[in-house]
């Protein structure tokens, strides 16, 4: 959607909405701009119809050398100018860093992981989070590694953050565990691939939803996602489900799926799963666009990264080391 | 006329085999009456009017899907103000608590084929 858009947002009560402009984030034009070139279009259109009907009743007879010169000249054209016309506003912002947090969102939910905190509890070897997410959400447990299902996992830093380690790394940090998930990109390269809108950004709060409903099972969102933050059904998912949590849906053979930020719990006021379950309290989840929030404070003060920021994907999970 | 007898006969057999689809529709309707729908709830009143929801369930639960997969929109005001969670499996089935005696009775009789909801959508009422 072009231009200004108005977004009904709730955050606390639900009947505590108000109603925010937002902006597409793809490089906006001026209307008169457009305008001048559809009616461009149109023109070039128009004079190719002419031609053709000029020389069709006039000859009644097949399309001679210079005729057809002429109509193939003013073809080439149109078809140059729509090229033109569409590549210009095909690509988004460039994303070196991809310093985009998207301030004309009242709301941006984002989450910042401390490195630190995670994996040194007494519970950390059978996390409790990856449970308590994967358990609530249906996600089934396949032997199988090359089928497996993920909403989120653990990794090494070294394999977490390929581009930002080095041989020479303390052995401490090069073998910290990370917990990975979607980082729920502000700029979600997912998004742009998927030919069906199965998988769309939400505007009112930044979230990269799935539509199962939609889903054809192509991947391109999964070739399309950096992170492994997407997982295909190659088999029936529900044999491998130990007990079906009934209140969620479960999936089918076919369709991708990945963390929601738990967009079931947001809509109740509940934070994510994982940050309820997590008893080292190593997963702050918040409102980015919120000076006044738990995790633009922590980010304020500590030393925070990101996974492969370079790509311009604009990540929405943060890590504390 | 010594073939009067089976002259008869065969305009007899004659006149049964045309007035088959009277009499097979009179059978037929016998035993295929619609299936009395087990509810099971206490409320009075559906989320719509029965009638609307007896022809047009399947478009409102399109609707629901929509609103609460793509646009966040998760609650439904009835015309008395009453709220509801859009959902199928957490509102629809706490009333319809059996499928089998509600949705699939009547899918069957009229033919339609279990749809695809409940590949995904869970029963909450099964087992
Ligand atoms: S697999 Fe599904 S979500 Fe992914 S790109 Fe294809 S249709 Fe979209
Ligand atoms: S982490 Fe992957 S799946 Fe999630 S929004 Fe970014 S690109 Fe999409």
């Amino acid at each position: 959607m072009r231009g200004e858009g108005r977004v009904r947002t709730c955050i606390g009560e639900a009947d505590d909405c108000y109603v925010s402009s937002s902006r597409a984030q793809r490089g906006d034009l001026p209307d008169a701009l457009w305008k001048g070139i559809a009616v461009g279009l149109t023109l070039l259109a128009m004079t190719q119809n002419a031609l053709l009907k000029a020389i069709v009743e006039d000859k009644k007879m097949g399309v001679k050398r210079r005729d057809f010169f002429k109509i193939a000249g003013v073809t080439a054209l149109s078809a140059l100018t729509a090229t033109k016309a569409v590549s210009a506003f095909a690509f988004g912002p460039s994303g070196h860093g991809g310093e985009t947090v998207s301030k004309d969102n009242a709301v941006r939910w984002a989450m910042v992981i401390d490195t630190r905190k995670c994996g040194k509890g007494a519970q950390c070897k059978n996390c409790p989070s990856l449970r308590a997410c994967h358990e609530a959400h249906n996600v089934p447990d396949i032997p199988n590694k090359k089928h497996e299902v993920k909403w989120i996992w653990q990794d090494s830093y070294d394999h977490a953050f390929p581009t930002q380690t080095h041989a020479l790394i303390k052995d401490e940090l090069k073998t910290r565990p990370v917990m990975l998930l979607c980082n729920h990109c502000d700029n979600p390269p997912c998004v742009r691939v998927c030919p069906t809108k199965a998988t769309f950004k939400r505007e009112q709060d930044g979230l990269v939803m799935m539509d199962q409903h939609r889903c054809i099972g192509c991947r391109y969102c999964m070739s399309g996602c950096p992170y492994g933050a997407r997982s295909f059904n190659w088999v029936e998912p529900k044999p491998h489900i130990k007990k079906i949590n009934r209140a969620y849906p479960v999936r089918t053979l076919g369709v991708v799926e990945k963390c929601t930020f738990c967009a079931e719990r947001l809509a109740k006021n509940q934070g994510p799963i994982c940050v309820e379950a997590c008893p080292e309290k190593a997963i702050v989840f918040g409102n980015l666009n919120d000076p006044k929030s738990e995790v633009r404070k922590i980010l304020s003060v500590s030393d925070s990264v990101r996974r492969k920021p370079h790509l311009g994907t604009s990540p929405e999970v943060y890590y504390i080391m | 006329m010594r073939d009067t007898a089976k002259v008869i006969i065969g305009i007899l057999v004659f006149l049964v085999l045309v007035t088959t689809p009277f009499w097979y529709g009179k059978i037929a309707a016998e035993s295929g009456k619609p299936p009395v729908l087990k509810v099971g709830t206490a409320e009075k009143e559906c989320v719509m009017s029965k009638d609307f929801m007896r022809a047009n369930h399947m478009d409102l639960l399109n609707e629901w899907r929509d609103h609460v997969v793509r646009e966040a929109d998760r609650v439904y005001v009835r015309e008395d103000g009453r709220r509801f969670d859009k959902s199928l499996g957490n509102t629809c089935m706490k009333c319809h608590t059996d499928k089998k005696e509600f949705c699939d009775k009547c899918h069957s009789y009229s033919g339609v084929k279990e749809p695809f909801c409940w590949d995904c959508h869970n029963d909450p009422n099964a087992r």
